[in-house]
C-alpha cells in the first residue's frame, strides 16, 4: 500500500490525480472503514455507535449510523465487538480505551459532542497525556479521539464549544483540526496509525460540505498546516471551519485588490510555526481567525510565536478576529454574532491596511 | 490446605519483602534520601500478595498512590523501585515517575496511579484487551483500589461496563478503613462497599484482609471466574495500614491506639508465621532464611539506588511523545 505524504501547497484538486467530489461525512465513515481494515487492532467505541439493539434477536440496528452518521454500516461490516456502543459514562469508556491501548489495542473514541470532552477529562489528561512520560517511556497510548465543535446549528452553550485550545495546551496530546474533505482523510488516517494520543476536533458546520478527495492512500503528516491560497497583501490564519471563512473573506478582499494569503493550520498540537513565521515574512500583515475564545487560546498562541519569531517583520499589530469571551448562545442571531464571519474578518484587514 | 510449598515460600517472601520495603524506604525518605512523597503499605501485605499469588505476567493489575505492595506482589524488582523513589536514572521509570508512578509493562504492572480510582478503568480496558483478542483465560485485569476510591464516579462506571461487556475483572476494593484522615464510617454510605457490587449484577465479597488465606481463597474463585468468561467479581478486603496516609503524617492525630492494636494482633505475617509452623507447612528456619534473604535485598537496594547516577537533564525532554522529544523550542 502506497501513501503519498505530500501535500500539494495550493491545496486539494491538484491536476493528475485521480480522485472526486466526495462529502465530509462520508469520507470520514470510509475513512474509518479503510483503517478497519487495514489493522484488526482498530476498534471504535462510543455512544450509540451501533444505533441501537433489536429487542429480541439482541443484534445491533445501525439505526442512526452513530452521531452524525459517522459510522453508518460499520457495524454489519465488523460486528459489535469492533464497533463497540457504549453507555453514557464518558470517563469510564474514555478510560477503558487507554487500558486497552496500553495492552496492544488502537481504540477510536467518538465522544459525541467536542463539549463532553470535560467529562472525561481526567483520564484524558491523567493517563492517556502522561503514561509515556511519568512511567520513562515504557509505553505508549495510540488512541484516537473524536468530536464535533463549533456554534450554528442551534446546538446552545453545552453542545457548541471549540474548546481545542484546551486539549493543546496539554503536554502528550496531539490535536488536529481538518477543514474539509481532504484534510480529515489525510488527518484521521494519520491519527489512528500515530502511536501517541490524537484528539481529532471537526467542526460540525463541515459535516455536510463537499470537496475532491483523491482516491489514493494518503496520510497528512501531523504538525503540518498548508497554504490554501497564496498573496502577498496580508496573512489570514485559519483553523477548522475558519479556514473556510478565511478563503471566503479573501475572495472578498480580492474584489477590492487587497491580495490575501490563506494558511489552514490543520494540526494545533504540534503546529507548523515555521509557516506562520515564513508567510507573514512575506506579507508583513496577520490576521488570526479562531471560532475559540480569545484567553489562553490558539490565537494567542500563534500571535505569541509570530511576535517571538517575526516581530521585526510585522507592518501592523498582530490582529486576532475570535469568538468573544462567552459561552454560545441560543438564539440564531446571537449565535450568528458569535461565529467570525468573512465581513469581521475583511473590516479588520481593511483598517490593518489603511483601507476603511 | 490446598496451596503448594513453593506457593506458600512465595506468600512468604512476598508479604516480608513488601513489609520491609516499606520499612526501609522510610527510612530512607527520613534520611533525605527519597525525593518527594511516599504512601506506605505496611499492615496491607495480604491482599496484593493474595491476590497476585493467581497472576502471571500476562495478567494486568492497575494500581493507586499506595501501590509499593502491588508493585512488590506483582513481581518488580525492588532495586528499580527504590531507585525511583530516590529519583535515580536506574529507577523505574527513569527517575520521572517517583513512588506514586512505579510501572513495568513487561510485568503486566499498568503503573501506579495518583489520580484516586482513576486507573480502575485502565484494568478494565486491559480486560477489554483480552476479550477482544480471545485471551480471557491467560489475560485478565485486577484493579486495585482503595475505599476513598470507592466514592469515585468512575469505579461505577468502570463496574457498569465489565459487567455489561463480561469483562475478565476483579475488582480489588482495599478497604483500610481511611481515605487520607477521613474514615470510611464517615464517607461510605454502606457498611460494606462490596454490598454494591450486587447492583451491577456482579458478585460482591467480603474478605478479611488481614488474612492472606482468605484473600488467597477469594481471589481463586473470583480469578477462575474471570479465566472462564464469566465476567467480574468485587472484592473487598478489609485491611489496614499501620502507617500514615503519607510519609509524615501522624495517625495518631485522627485514630484511636486500641485500632490499630487490633489490627496489629491479626498482623498478617504474624499469622501467616503462626499457621504455617503449627501445621507444619513451613519451618521456622526456613521463614528465617526467607528474612534473611529479604533484609539482604532491601540492602542492596538502598545501595543500588544511593549509587545510581541522576536523571541526564535532558531527560525532561524525552518520552513526551512517541514520535519525537521536545516540538517547542528556543523557550529559554
Amino acid at each position: 500500500m502506497t501513501t503519498q505524504q505530500s501535500i500539494n501547497p495550493l491545496g486539494p484538486g491538484y491536476e493528475g490525480v485521480a480522485g472526486k467530489e466526495l462529502r465530509f461525512r462520508d469520507v470520514f465513515r470510509d475513512t474509518l472503514r479503510a483503517e478497519m481494515i487495514r489493522d484488526e487492532d482498530v476498534y471504535l467505541m462510543g455512544e450509540d455507535i451501533s444505533g441501537g439493539f433489536d429487542r429480541d434477536t439482541k443484534e445491533p440496528l445501525d439505526a442512526w449510523g452513530g452521531p452524525f452518521a459517522a459510522t453508518k454500516g460499520l457495524v454489519q461490516e465488523f460486528g459489535p465487538e469492533r464497533i463497540r456502543d457504549a453507555p453514557i459514562s464518558e470517563a469510564g469508556f474514555v478510560g477503558a480505551a487507554i487500558g486497552s491501548a496500553l495492552t496492544g489495542l488502537r481504540p477510536v473514541v467518538d465522544l459525541m459532542y467536542f463539549d463532553f470532552v470535560t467529562v472525561a477529562f481526567d483520564q484524558l489528561l491523567s493517563n492517556a497525556a502522561k503514561s509515556r512520560y511519568m512511567f520513562g517511556g515504557q509505553t505508549r497510548v495510540p488512541l484516537t479521539l473524536f468530536a464535533r465543535s463549533g456554534a450554528g446549528t442551534g446546538h446552545a452553550a453545552q453542545h457548541s464549544e471549540s474548546f481545542y485550545s484546551m486539549l493543546a495546551h496539554i503536554p502528550g496530546l496531539k490535536v488536529v483540526v481538518p477543514s474539509d474533505p481532504y484534510s480529515v482523510k489525510g488527518l484521521l488516517a494519520a491519527a489512528i496509525r500515530d502511536d501517541d494520543p490524537v484528539f481529532l476536533v471537526n467542526d460540525k458546520k463541515l459535516i455536510n460540505l463537499t470537496g475532491f478527495v483523491p482516491d489514493e492512500d494518503y496520510v497528512i503528516e501531523l504538525g503540518k498546516g498548508r497554504y490554501m491560497r497564496r498573496g502577498e497583501d496580508v496573512t489570514l490564519v485559519g483553523m477548522s471551519y475558519t479556514s473556510i471563512t478565511c478563503q471566503k473573506a479573501a475572495e472578498l478582499l480580492a474584489e477590492i485588490d487587497i491580495d490575501a494569503e490563506v494558511i489552514d493550520m490543520m494540526s494545533l498540537s504540534p503546529f507548523d510555526e515555521d509557516i506562520l513565521i515564513e508567510s507573514v515574512k512575506k506579507t508583513n500583515n496577520v490576521v488570526i481567525v479562531d471560532e475559540d475564545t480569545p484567553r489562553a487560546s490558539m490565537s494567542s498562541e500563534f500571535a505569541a510565536v509570530i511576535a517571538d519569531r517575526a516581530f521585526d517583520h510585522l507592518d501592523s499589530p498582530v490582529k486576532r478576529v475570535t469568538g468573544p469571551h462567552s459561552p454560545v448562545p441560543y438564539n440564531r442571531d446571537l449565535e450568528n454574532a458569535f461565529i467570525p464571519q468573512p465581513e469581521d474578518v475583511v473590516k479588520t484587514v481593511r483598517h490593518m491596511l489603511g483601507r476603511d | 490446605m490446598d496451596i503448594s510449598r513453593e506457593k506458600l515460600e512465595w506468600i512468604y517472601t512476598t508479604m516480608y519483602r513488601i513489609r520491609r520495603f516499606e520499612e526501609t524506604m522510610l527510612e530512607q525518605t527520613f534520611k533525605g534520601n527519597s525525593m518527594g512523597v511516599t504512601h506506605p503499605s505496611d499492615g496491607q501485605e495480604a491482599p496484593p500478595t493474595g491476590i497476585c499469588a493467581h497472576l502471571t505476567d500476562k495478567d494486568w493489575i492497575g494500581s493507586t498512590h499506595r501501590g509499593h505492595g502491588h508493585c512488590i506482589a506483582k513481581g518488580l524488582d525492588t532495586k528499580a523501585m527504590m531507585a525511583e523513589i530516590m529519583g535515580k536514572a536506574t529507577g523505574q521509570c527513569g527517575g520521572k515517575g517517583g513512588s506514586m508512578h512505579i510501572a513495568d509493562f513487561s510485568k503486566g504492572m499498568l503503573g501506579a496511579n495518583a489520580i484516586v480510582g482513576a486507573s480502575i478503568p485502565l484494568a478494565v480496558g486491559a480486560a477489554l484487551t483480552a476479550k477482544y483478542k480471545g485471551i480471557e483465560n491467560e489475560s485478565i485485569g485486577v484493579s486495585f483500589f482503595g475505599d476513598g476510591a470507592s466514592s469515585q464516579g468512575v469505579l461505577h462506571e468502570s463496574m457498569n461496563l465489565a459487567s455489561i461487556w463480561k469483562l475478565p475483572v476483579i475488582f480489588a476494593c482495599e478497604n483500610n478503613g481511611y481515605a487520607e484522615a477521613t474514615p470510611a464510617w464517615y464517607a461510605v454510605s454502606a457498611d460494606d462497599i462490596a454490598s454494591r457490587a450486587e447492583g451491577y449484577g456482579m458478585p460482591g465479597v467480603v474478605v478479611d484482609g488481614m488474612d492472606v488465606f482468605a484473600v488467597y481463597d477469594a481471589a481463586g474463585e473470583a480469578i477462575a471466574r474471570a479465566r472462564a468468561g464469566e465476567g467480574p467479581t468485587f472484592l473487598e478486603l478489609k485491611t489496614y495500614r499501620y502507617h500514615g496516609h503519607f510519609h509524615a503524617d501522624d495517625p495518631k492525630k485522627y485514630r484511636k491506639a486500641d485500632e490499630e492494636e487490633h489490627f496489629r494482633d491479626r498482623d498478617a505475617i504474624k499469622n501467616f508465621e503462626k499457621r504455617v509452623t503449627s501445621q507444619k507447612l513451613m519451618t521456622a528456619k526456613k521463614l528465617k532464611s526467607i528474612r534473611d534473604d529479604v533484609e539482604k535485598e532491601m540492602v542492596e537496594a538502598v545501595e543500588f539506588g544511593l549509587n545510581s547516577p541522576m536523571p541526564d537533564i535532558e531527560s525532561l525532554y524525552s518520552d513526551v511523545y512517541v514520535s519525537y522529544s521536545n516540538p517547542i523550542q528556543g523557550l529559554r
